[in-house]
């Protein structure tokens, strides 16, 4: 077996999980002790996606990561199937760019669409590799052979496996995409709710998150963050701090301070008194807050040309109906339960990085700037972090993790975020203003629509410039932040997927007061709140049922499934009107290419105490061929829960001294008493390719709900989030 | 100052020496080696730190191990006894109560916490019990209903 650099047996971070099937036969399956480490060969080789090994197992590598949303079951599920094996034989690796491909981000509800397929074209291209060995060594034709779990029959008793055929043997051999794929009829595996392993781990609180990994030479690490973005170190006592037991070392560059110690209490301590002990000059931010949305409107530079109809304008101006609103969006925070936590260690010139990150590879390039050395002289393994909903602290964490690991060669540094550290310095998903107008006709039908939005970046991902995370612009030689291009992200989900004739949009971009990037749906959270909300105005206006006027705009036909399966299972024309209740709908398409996603939301309002509560939504999702409906389920009721907390409550604040949201009492989400109830129907489409579902929820909630709270109290709420200070009583 | 501090840990007695002001959630991490009480804030307001001391739900994050001695501490590690699994366990694994999975341990926790005191709590009970928990994921509908599943198993016995 060729193999580069280090080989390592049973390389594993942590106990096996093992899927052991010792319940039933031991004798079929022994344990199954890992793959030896090499790096990947490039993306169009089998190998860099599907192991199958000697003894039965078969390993899956991808370059996505596990965030909480069930990849790594959905992903071993598909390849199950489509080699045809036990899925107890499966098993799976995760972004590592030591071994799996380089998939860049897992972002943007990709994995299946991405490395699902992939996996798929893998498998399929192995299976049919391995029946062409099999044919060839029993003599008989490829339609004569009888696969069953790797075990390969031929005619005449003769029979082998994939497990005999690779014994000894290691193949080189590309993807070519024309493997035949299996036919989803023919599926075991796919389609069926199948329980997440780790899950059972996590309940007998075994490790699984880097915040668990422990090594012999591991010594704890805490990072004195500045006060404020742009603040200056001016003095700093470090024999104050020198002098507290079990400090190790203080590690001071320029403005970023470090410290390390034996134990993980005592870097708390030396972190508390190292407040007290440096002083900072502290620019104010600006603008204030209640001075934000009028700034970015002032701002506002020459605009992005989205989209551009010469008949937009004319055509609004000539139609009966005719609406034009404003929306609000303010800075909202990814707020992991878990601050962000990485460890680092250099030896001999190389660094290795245990992250949770979502993009070990990008994390790599980016580290090799910070340092000025060679890609190959850095490992990145994923390892999953607390639910991170898209760019939290967890590069920033890595990135400070192995500045601190330079100073200190040869010891593996556990760096652990405070909770203020990843409640103040994560990137927020930015403010946003959202100005639409269009044209209706008699007959309901939007003639035209036009669209202005502002926003900050969503996506300020380190993609190979150190200057990306926040400790390297504090250095002695600091890194630029070269903030680069706006993304595509703020106009996420902007176009409506109604068949509109003519459409106009346009994106003011702003650098605003506050760190922001990619949270969870990007644009689209605020987008399709605007749009949906607006849809719901339209219909008012137009004097037609809000299914109904959407439907009437709609050509795409998985949409309109979408919504009549929803009006259906809520049962929308018995519903009773009863006076303290409201009910609203929303529905979009993430990114206009992946799950459909409808809901029904429910509030209900107490006019004598002049508040309201959320009480329930009912959502239907569509995501093609669906891979496993209990993960499809679980994400979308996250979700929804998740964007119902961001609409009803909250909004980061802060000062001309600083971000104030800096725990849970000064950042509050939605808890348990607070949570609506949540019920999520899935359309199987399993002829269809699987599209990602992952955010499918979160514009779609904010605006249903703007829309029941509008149908219960005859208040629309246009600026979120929405309380109950902003209604009408 | 480290000091011999003899603590009780799911079952098991065991002397480590520790400062007696380091809080019990990093003696238990680093001397016991348990992975279910987690660090999340620090300041109380989350419950990723929860364990059960003497039967109540105790945030192990700022108080100092000293206070522990002679109490009987019980973590999630301590449910399952050998493969068989405690019956909230099982539930949280059947209804897949978990997306990261973070503040798993501090809803199982509180959930036990609970069902010490209320073997058949009605929904609104379970959320009060809860909600001293964050859970940014938005999987409460499932813990909820895992803590139902666990009573209605109860009381099948």
């Amino acid at each position: 077996m060729k193999t580069t650099g280090q080989f390592l047996i049973g390389f594993n971070l942590f106990p096996l999980l093992n899927c052991s099937p010792s319940e039933k036969d031991p004798s079929i399956l022994q344990a199954y002790s890992g793959i030896p480490e090499r790096p990947h060969g490039g993306r169009d080789l089998i190998d860099s996606w599907i192991r199958l090994d000697a003894e039965g197992h078969v390993t899956i590598l991808t370059g996505k990561k596990e965030l909480g949303q069930g990849i790594r079951t959905a992903l071993i599920q598909i390849a199950a199937d489509e080699l045809e094996v036990d899925i107890q034989r499966c098993h799976i690796i995760n972004g590592d760019t030591g071994q799996t491909a380089n998939e860049g981000y897992t972002s943007g509800s990709n994995s299946i669409e991405g490395s699902g397929k992939a996996i798929r074209e893998a498998a399929a291209e192995a299976k049919l590799f391995l029946l062409q060995l099999a044919s060839a060594k029993l003599e008989c034709s490829l339609e004569d052979l009888n696969l069953s779990d790797g075990t390969i029959q031929g005619l005449r008793n003769k029979k082998t496996s994939y497990w005999e055929l690779l014994d000894g043997q290691y193949y080189e051999k590309t993807i070519s995409g024309e493997a035949p794929i299996l036919d989803h009829k023919r599926h075991q595996y796919v389609g069926k709710p199948i329980p997440r392993a780790d899950i059972l781990e996590l309940v007998k609180g075994k490790a699984h998150f880097v915040h668990d990994l422990r090594f012999t030479d591991m010594v704890h690490a805490r990072v004195l963050h500045p006060p404020t973005y742009g603040a200056r170190l001016l003095s700093i006592d470090k024999a104050k701090v020198e002098a507290l037991p079990g400090v190790l070392g203080i590690f001071v560059d320029g403005s970023f301070i470090a410290v390390i110690a034996e134990r993980e209490f005592q870097a708390v301590k030396a972190w508390e008194k190292l407040k007290e002990a440096t002083v900072w000059e502290k620019p104010s931010i600006n603008p204030l807050p209640d001075r934000l949305f009028a700034d970015m409107r002032s701002k506002a530079q020459k605009p992005e040309i989205i989209e551009e109809n010469k008949n937009t304008t004319s055509q609004i101006n000539q139609s009966p109906f005719r609406l034009k609103s404003t929306y609000q969006r303010p800075y909202h925070m990814h707020g992991s339960a878990g601050p962000s936590c990485a460890l680092a260690k250099w030896e001999e010139e190389k660094l290795t990085v245990w992250s949770p990150t979502q993009g070990a590879y990008p994390l790599q390039s980016t580290l090799a700037d910070l340092f000025q050395v060679e890609l190959t002289n850095i490992r990145c393994i994923g390892v999953p972090g607390s639910g991170c909903y898209g760019h939290n602290g967890a590069d920033d964490v890595s990135a400070e993790a192995a500045l601190i690991a330079k100073a200190f060669p040869g010891k593996t540094i556990r760096l652990q975020w405070m909770r203020e550290d990843e409640h103040q310095w994560e990137p927020y998903g930015s403010a946003m203003i959202m100005e639409l107008e269009a044209g209706v006709s008699k007959e309901g039908m939007i003639q035209a629509w036009d669209s202005k939005i502002w926003s900050d970046s969503h996506s300020t991902r380190p993609r190979g410039d150190a200057g990306h995370f926040i400790s390297a612009r504090n250095l002695e030689n600091p890194f630029e932040f070269k903030k680069g291009g706006f993304s595509g992200g703020a106009y996420r989900n902007a176009i409506p997927l109604y068949d509109i004739p003519a459409l106009n949009l346009k994106l003011f971009n702003y650098d605003g007061p506050l760190r922001s990037s990619a949270l969870r749906g990007l644009g689209a959270y605020a987008n399709i709140f605007a749009l949906e909300s607006f849809m719901d105005e339209l219909a008012e206006a137009s004097d037609m049922d809000p299914f109904a006027f959407r439907i009437n705009n709609l050509k795409d036909e998985r949409a309109i499934a979408v919504l009549e399966e929803l009006k259906s299972k809520v049962n929308w024309n018995a519903m009773g009107r009863s006076g303290n209740k409201g009910y609203g709908i929303a529905f979009a398409k993430y990114k206009n290419t992946a799950a459909y996603f409808a809901l029904m939301a429910e509030v209900e309002k107490d006019p004598e105490r002049k508040s309201f509560k959320l009480k329930r939504m009912v959502g239907v999702i569509e995501a093609g061929q669906c891979i496993n409906p209990d993960g499809i389920i679980n994400q979308t009721e996250g979700g929804m829960i998740q964007s119902a907390s961001w609409t009803l409550i909250e909004a980061v604040k802060y000062d001309e001294h600083g971000v104030l949201s800096k725990d849970w009492n000064s950042y509050s989400i939605l808890r348990t008493n607070d949570v609506p109830e949540v019920e999520v129907y899935v359309i199987n489409r399993p002829e269809l390719p699987p599209l990602g579902a992952g955010e499918a929820a979160q514009g779609p909630v904010a605006a249903a709900i703007a829309n029941a709270v509008f149908d219960c109290t005859g208040t629309r709420v246009r600026e979120l989030p929405i309380t109950a200070e902003k209604i009408n009583w | 100052m480290k000091k011999p501090l003899e603590l009780r840990v799911n079952g098991a007695v065991k002397t480590v020496k520790v400062d007696p002001e380091e809080p019990l959630l990093y003696v238990l991490r680093e001397e016991f080696g348990l992975n279910g009480p987690k660090y999340g804030c620090g300041l109380h307001q989350c419950g990723s730190c929860l364990v059960l001391v003497d039967g109540e739900a105790s945030y192990t994050c700022r108080i100092p191990c000293a206070s522990f001695e002679g109490k009987k501490i019980q973590s999630i590690e301590g449910l399952s006894n050998g493969d068989k699994l405690h019956v909230l366990q099982e539930a949280f694994f059947e209804v897949q109560a978990a997306q990261c999975g973070y503040c798993v341990n501090g809803m199982m926790i509180a959930a036990l916490e609970l069902l010490e005191s209320k073997p058949n709590p009605n929904e609104q009970e379970i959320r009060s019990a809860l909600n001293r928990v964050i859970c940014r994921c938005g999987t409460h509908s499932r813990f909820i209903k895992a803590v139902k599943k666990a009573t209605s198993s109860n009381s099948n016995l």
